[in-house]
């Protein structure tokens, strides 16, 4: 596991607290799109992650309604320059 | 100024019956989860619209307000918000895609 950053802390933390996850696995990919278009004007790096979630918070549940309670928990980090946050959520027992 | 990309947005959702919001082109996506959405709507012969949020700033904001979604990719399907890349794609994988492009009347050309 590569050492975690302030905001990959900032968002476990958040995501722990509201969610009680059995499983949460946060990945940094901001350096695979180190160059690309539309990253102008973005500061710094941490802007790109893959977030797996598990949580009985997700059960029933449609995959839009689950995107949205992540995206709304992590709002602030949106506004502060993630860029990009690919997301697997799913409820105990699925898949 | 809010309120004119609004309608913008809404003329292109009910204009076209499957609407990408997207960076960059068909031909030339600028972000690989763009690229993916094209690429899953292309094998399946979907006719698509996409519009360009690099090309404007406030389209770029715009959509993501008017969908209160944080990110782009972003796909509309007969006026009806579907998700982003990773909903898509899952959609796609599990075959639920397929049944609501059959289910919303949407034609496909089989290669």
């Amino acid at each position: 596991m590569t050492e975690l950053k302030e905001r990959a802390h900032r968002m476990t933390a958040c995501l722990e607290e509201a969610l009680k996850p059995e499983l949460l696995q946060l990945r940094d990919d901001s350096k695979r799109h180190a160059r690309h278009a539309g990253r102008q004007g973005i500061e710094g790096d941490e802007t790109h992650f893959t977030l797996t979630i598990v949580s009985t918070q997700f059960s029933g549940l449609s995959p839009v309604a689950r995107h949205r309670m992540v995206n709304a928990l992590l709002a602030k980090e949106f506004e502060s320059g993630m860029h990009s946050l690919s997301l697997t959520l799913t409820a105990p027992g699925e898949k | 100024m809010a309120e004119a990309v609004f309608q913008q947005i809404q003329q292109l959702i009910d204009g076209n019956p499957v609407m990408l919001f997207m960076k960059g082109d068909k031909l030339f996506p600028q972000c690989g989860f763009s690229a993916r959405v094209v690429k899953i709507l292309s094998h399946m012969g979907v006719e698509f619209e996409t519009a360009d949020v690099l090309a404007s700033a406030e389209l770029r904001q715009g959509i993501k307000d008017f969908s209160q979604w944080p990110t782009v990719p972003q796909l509309y399907v007969k006026g009806e918000f579907l998700g982003g890349c990773d909903i898509v794609t899952d959609m796609f994988q599990s075959g639920e895609l397929e049944s609501l492009f059959d289910e919303k009347q949407i034609a496909r050309k089989v290669a």
